[in-house]
């Protein structure tokens, strides 16, 4: 278990004053001008040997990416984005962040962006968040004032303005390229890849586009230094995340733990334990509602992290787990995914468009068995006529959760099929 | 240069190629919906998934460029794999009403759901069902066929410069709309019809009329502008029922304007389909002998100077030349192909054509349009100065009204006179002129048929000479006809001989009774109340404005009905051909001239088409060069005058009714209603 000592996010339970003096008192924009002091070069190297990797589902390591900007200003100016647009079904870190903990989202904004020679960020912030909105203008305004960010941001000669943008409340305008469209003004649709954002992103310009978790720590990462970060969790999965926990547990919380913890350690230490018990464990969703559903036995031993979850043929996503036990209907549960990725597919695309409706109907019949046998494996083949056809992962993402269901769940989904037919016969002979 | 390999062919293509681009050039066809060459790449329809080696997934071909060493299968289990499930997913939600679609036997989708769709369905749930949008009085739609490939929003968008279409709804509720129910309101609205892949956008004039096998198609050429758009007539027994673009790269690429393509069905309408004769001043049909025995009564033994003759906007070169050569030996030299009495000089080529050619607007970097409406006189044009425009680095300005014309432009000013102030270099545009690679210069006819006319083109003349305008391989001196027939008249020599007439003088001096036989070849737009008391033959197709003032008129052919020659506002001499026979005793339009000149006792000397033509190259040898853009000499014209500070006055008031066909046209009647009039309507209180 994660030390106090090494927690990044001191006040996520927002029993600290969040503001400016608050965060200061936590040790935030403490050495910020010595930082940027260190040059870019520096700070992304720091950001490498870190090993952080983004928060956002994705994985892709967070120095690397930074790296990707063009190391010299031309004509176009740079950008860096942030995505706030915190819309996976069971996450809610970012949430707790930027209502309780604004000040490291200012100032990982300013030093990634000095970073990658930006001269303005925009976090693209759920529309939902009003709260978060209000507490997260307030600290820019803060910061303005303070001089920490601005002509002259921390007294370093950079130049830096932030700009909240609150979006509209579509669940796609979370994927980066989607984000840049939607901030630029149009529907909110994926552009196609390549060309990539640091290329061509927001106006046109060199832009990157990272999770709030990711900015956020990245100060205390290179305050505290790359090994302390790297030191913890296992190599290829560093350092603290913050995880979601959700569900049939005692006590549902948002936790900061070390990367690559043990799942049942996690639920356990942190959440109370599964209600009823650790036997009356259905099954887990761990990383949000785009990633398939472990089974009870895989819960026992997977551990946390990027790469454990994808040999498991799962994945880490946004750490939000969701925890279902023996009452939960999961087939019940797993159309609620479909038919949320059916309302939240941008249509720009053929087989997403038609094919979460497709997948979305079918569950649907499944809940209650009025399928056939042949209809699983029709299903299966849908998701998989789905994932990896499409310009961006909401199709994907679509397509995994019944993969899973199908994968661990099979012999439920069988079980309903044959009960209704029965009971259709039984009907029958009745009549 | 990449090399690459696509299906075990070894290719070598520019950087920046895609590689649905790079399969093409050598042979390999991939299956698209979304992907269009003259539009952005969407790709969004899926369906040109390839297989790429080291890929982890199958990438859109359409939207992924070249690179170093790719190794591409387009025919591998996993790219079938991946249409064959695009294909179905495409399928689910589509009517499949095949039967009653209007794109049926020439849909994309019915094609390609040949080489890659199922025999039977997996989809067993309601298929979705969308509401029908209005998009005007030429696009029909049925929107449940839609297959989202956004083709119509990026046209409208990009192309023709009026972002009125756009979807809104997310996922499977996402619908392709003109967001208010508006009608599109672009010249070139016609052309969605053509870029849809499937059944959603047909064209509304001809919805149910025919299938695409029953149709015999004619390879032609427009003459509803000047711009000499190249079309394929699609008729059916003795109808010609469509119009479609042909592709052009030099003169449409591949777009039509709603007027060529949907003005057709006024051939049905108004049509002189036998001749007729003045009696009691009422016209009475009769027979082609009374016709001409009529004209040659009153003709015969007439002195030459009291006959004149005026040709029409639609006319072809060979009409026109036999007619001069009939008057000529009359005695005449009152010729005048210009009814709108523009000020051009006929004598210097490069005086009336648009020199720097149609596609070579793609290289000017700064233009001055002065006196014309490019998207009213030539919206396919105009469409290409827009093209230019969205690449950058251009700079258009205007000298005339405001119109919209779907880019931005400075504008100088609506007062003539500003030219002359560029011309002495007073005026700082001059400047942007002369600092500029290949500026140039688009004079309209509102310019040229103003009184100082002539002082216009004098003036324009000495900003091309001043203002850097010709250079070595690039004259920027161009006049915008809206008369297809204009410039082959121009060329023909239809023009006043020594001592002869033009259109205003006829005019004059028919009034005055000293003109008394006027020879109208297909001319409208003429003021016919001033031809006084002369004697008026009409030869024509519809019974327009010259037949009501006519005493005999000769029935003729429209453009669709003979074989022509046409030359378009950049000199380019094109063949149309006749996709129809003339209705009734109609004829085509030489043969008249021939068959009249012999019972005037003055035979052509010409009994077949190829011998007309020969006379036309002989007359000059311009004509014998088809479909070639032929440069011109550039020398001295116009006649340096005072330049009035008055506005312009446009021809082109209704740009759906500027000739006898349009203005017999009903689709062309809606669409003035639609988009002239709308605003003009009263309500009268009881409208709900």
């Amino acid at each position: 278990m994660l030390a106090d000592k090494d927690r990044i996010f001191t006040n996520l339970y927002g029993r600290h004053d969040w503001r400016l003096a608050g965060a200061r008192a936590r040790g935030d924009w403490d050495g910020t001008k010595e930082i940027l002091d260190m040059g870019s070069d520096w700070i992304i190297d720091e950001m490498k040997r870190s090993g952080l990797r983004g928060r956002g589902g994705a994985g892709f390591p967070t120095g690397l990416k930074w790296s990707f900007m063009p190391k010299t200003e031309s004509d176009r100016p740079h950008y860096l984005v942030v995505n706030a647009d915190e819309g996976e079904p069971g996450t809610c870190k970012d949430r707790d962040m930027l209502r309780f903990d604004p000040h490291k989202l200012v100032e990982g904004c300013l030093i990634a962006s000095f970073a990658m020679k930006a001269h303005a960020c925009y976090i693209y912030i759920r529309g939902e968040f009003y709260q978060e909105a209000s507490n997260l203008q307030v600290a820019i305004d803060e910061a303005y004032a303070a001089g920490l960010i601005g002509d002259n941001a921390c007294g370093s000669g950079w130049k830096f303005d932030l700009y909240l943008h609150r979006g509209a409340g579509a669940y796609i305008c979370g994927e980066e390229t989607a984000l840049i469209e939607s901030l630029e003004g149009k529907k909110g649709q994926p552009r196609l890849k390549p060309p990539f954002p640091a290329g061509v992103g927001l106006y046109g310009c060199p832009t990157t586009v990272n999770n709030v978790e990711s900015i956020a720590v990245a100060p205390t990462i290179l305050r505290r230094g790359a090994s302390w970060f790297a030191g913890i969790g296992r190599p290829n999965n560093t350092g603290t995340k913050v995880f979601c926990i959700s569900g049939n547990v005692n006590k549902p919380c948002n936790v900061e733990d070390a990367m690559s913890i043990p799942l049942k350690e996690l639920i356990e230490k942190h959440a109370g334990g599964v209600r009823g018990g650790w036997d009356n464990l259905l099954g887990i969703i761990p990383g949000g509602a785009s990633v398939p559903v472990l089974p009870k036995s895989i819960c026992d031993t997977v551990l946390m992290d990027f790469d454990s979850l994808r040999d498991v043929k799962s994945g880490l996503g946004t750490a939000a787990v969701m925890v279902m036990d023996k009452s939960v209907d999961i087939v019940a549960a797993i159309s609620r995914l479909s038919s949320f990725y059916k309302h939240e597919s941008c249509g720009q695309c053929t087989p997403c468009r038609e094919g979460t409706g497709w997948l979305a109907r079918v569950m649907k019949r499944m809940v209650k068995g009025e399928a056939t046998l042949g209809e699983i494996d029709t299903l299966e083949q849908v998701t998989y006529q789905i994932e990896g056809h499409t310009i961006c992962a909401l199709g994907d993402a679509a397509a995994w959760p019944v993969q899973g269901l199908i994968r661990h769940f099979r012999p439920e989904l069988e079980r309903r099929i044959r009960d209704y037919r029965d009971a259709k016969v039984r009907e029958g002979v009745a009549a | 240069m990449p090399k690459l390999t696509i299906d075990g062919i070894a290719v070598e293509v520019p950087p920046n190629t895609t590689i649905l681009q790079a399969a093409e050039s050598v042979g390999v066809e991939i299956p698209r919906f979304c992907y269009h060459d003259r539009l952005s790449i969407a790709g969004n329809c899926r369906m040109c998934l390839v297989d790429v080696e080291k890929s982890p997934k199958p990438v859109a071909s359409c939207a992924m460029p070249v690179g170093e060493g790719m190794v591409v299968h387009t025919k591998s289990d996993r790219a079938n794999k991946a249409r064959n499930g695009v294909m179905e997913f495409l399928l689910i939600n589509h009517p499949l009403d095949c039967p009653i679609c209007d794109q049926g036997g020439e849909c994309d989708l019915q094609d390609q759901a040949m080489a890659y769709g199922a025999d039977r369905g997996r989809y067993h749930e309601n298929k979705r069902a969308v509401k029908d949008k209005y998009m005007g009085p030429v696009v029909e739609t049925v929107m449940t066929r839609c297959i989202h490939c956004t083709r119509c929003v990026r046209f409208a968008t990009e192309v023709a410069g009026v972002p009125q279409l756009g979807a809104t709804g997310r996922g499977e509720d996402m619908e392709i709309t003109s967001y208010l129910e508006g009608a599109l309101s672009s010249e070139l609205s016609g052309n969605v019809v053509d870029l849809c892949p499937v059944g959603a956008l047909t064209s509304k004039p001809y919805a149910f009329n025919a299938r695409p096998w029953e149709l015999r198609k004619t390879e032609s050429i427009d003459v509803m502008d000047a711009v000499g758009t190249n079309v394929r007539l699609d008729a059916r027994g003795r109808q010609v029922l469509r119009v479609l673009p042909r592709v052009n790269e030099d003169v449409n690429e591949e777009w039509l304007a709603d007027k060529s393509r949907h003005a057709v069905d006024g051939l049905r309408y108004q049509r002189l389909d036998q001749p007729f004769v003045r009696k009691n001043g009422k016209l009475q049909p009769a027979s082609w002998d009374e016709a001409f025995a009529a004209i040659v009564g009153k003709v015969r033994g007439m002195s030459g100077a009291k006959f004149a003759a005026i040709a029409g906007d639609t006319v072809d070169a060979e009409a026109m030349i036999a007619l001069k050569d009939l008057g000529t030996a009359l005695g005449s030299a009152n010729f005048d192909c210009r009814q709108d009495g523009a000020a051009l000089d006929p004598a210097v080529r490069a005086s009336y054509i648009f020199n720097s050619t149609i596609a070579g607007i793609e290289q000017a970097d700064v233009v001055l349009i002065v006196g014309a409406n490019p998207r009213k006189e030539a919206p396919v044009l105009n469409a290409r100065i827009r093209k230019r425009y969205l690449r950058g680095a251009f700079q258009a300005a205007v000298i005339g009204d405001a119109a919209d014309l779907t880019y931005k432009y400075d504008h100088l000013g609506t007062n003539a006179d500003l030219l002359s102030k560029i011309a002495d270099g007073s005026h700082p545009f001059a400047a942007a002129l002369k600092n500029a690679k290949k500026p140039m210069i688009i004079l309209g006819m509102a310019a040229l048929t103003r009184a100082d006319g002539a002082a216009i083109l004098a003036a324009a003349k000495t900003v091309a000479d001043t203002c850097g305008l010709i250079k070595d391989g690039w004259n920027g001196f161009n006049v915008l006809h809206t008369a297809a027939a204009r410039v082959g008249g121009l060329d023909a020599g239809f023009v006043p001989g020594q001592g002869g007439k033009d259109t205003r003088g006829i005019l004059d001096a028919a009034g005055k009774g000293e003109i008394d036989v006027v020879y109208l070849l297909g001319a409208d737009e003429i003021d016919t109340a001033k031809l006084g008391k002369a004697f008026v033959i009409y030869q024509g197709h519809h019974g327009d404005r010259g037949a009501h003032r006519a005493d005999v008129i000769l029935p003729g052919a429209a453009y669709t009905e003979k074989d022509g020659t046409y030359v378009n506002t950049e000199g380019r001499v094109q063949r149309a051909l006749r996709a129809v026979f003339p209705p009734g005793d109609a004829r085509e339009d030489w043969t008249i001239l021939r068959a009249l000149s012999e019972k005037l006792g003055k035979t052509l000397p010409y009994d077949t088409l190829a011998q007309v033509r020969a006379r036309l190259a002989f007359v000059n040898p311009l004509f014998a060069g088809v479909d070639k853009a032929q440069p011109a000499e550039w020398k001295a014209f116009g006649a340096a005058g005072a330049i009035s500070t008055t506005g312009f006055d446009y021809p082109v008031k209704n740009y759906y009714m500027t000739d006898p066909i349009s203005r017999a046209s009903r689709t062309m009647a809606q669409c003035t209603e639609e988009f002239v009039l709308a605003g003009s309507k009263k309500a009268t209180g009881t409208h709900g």
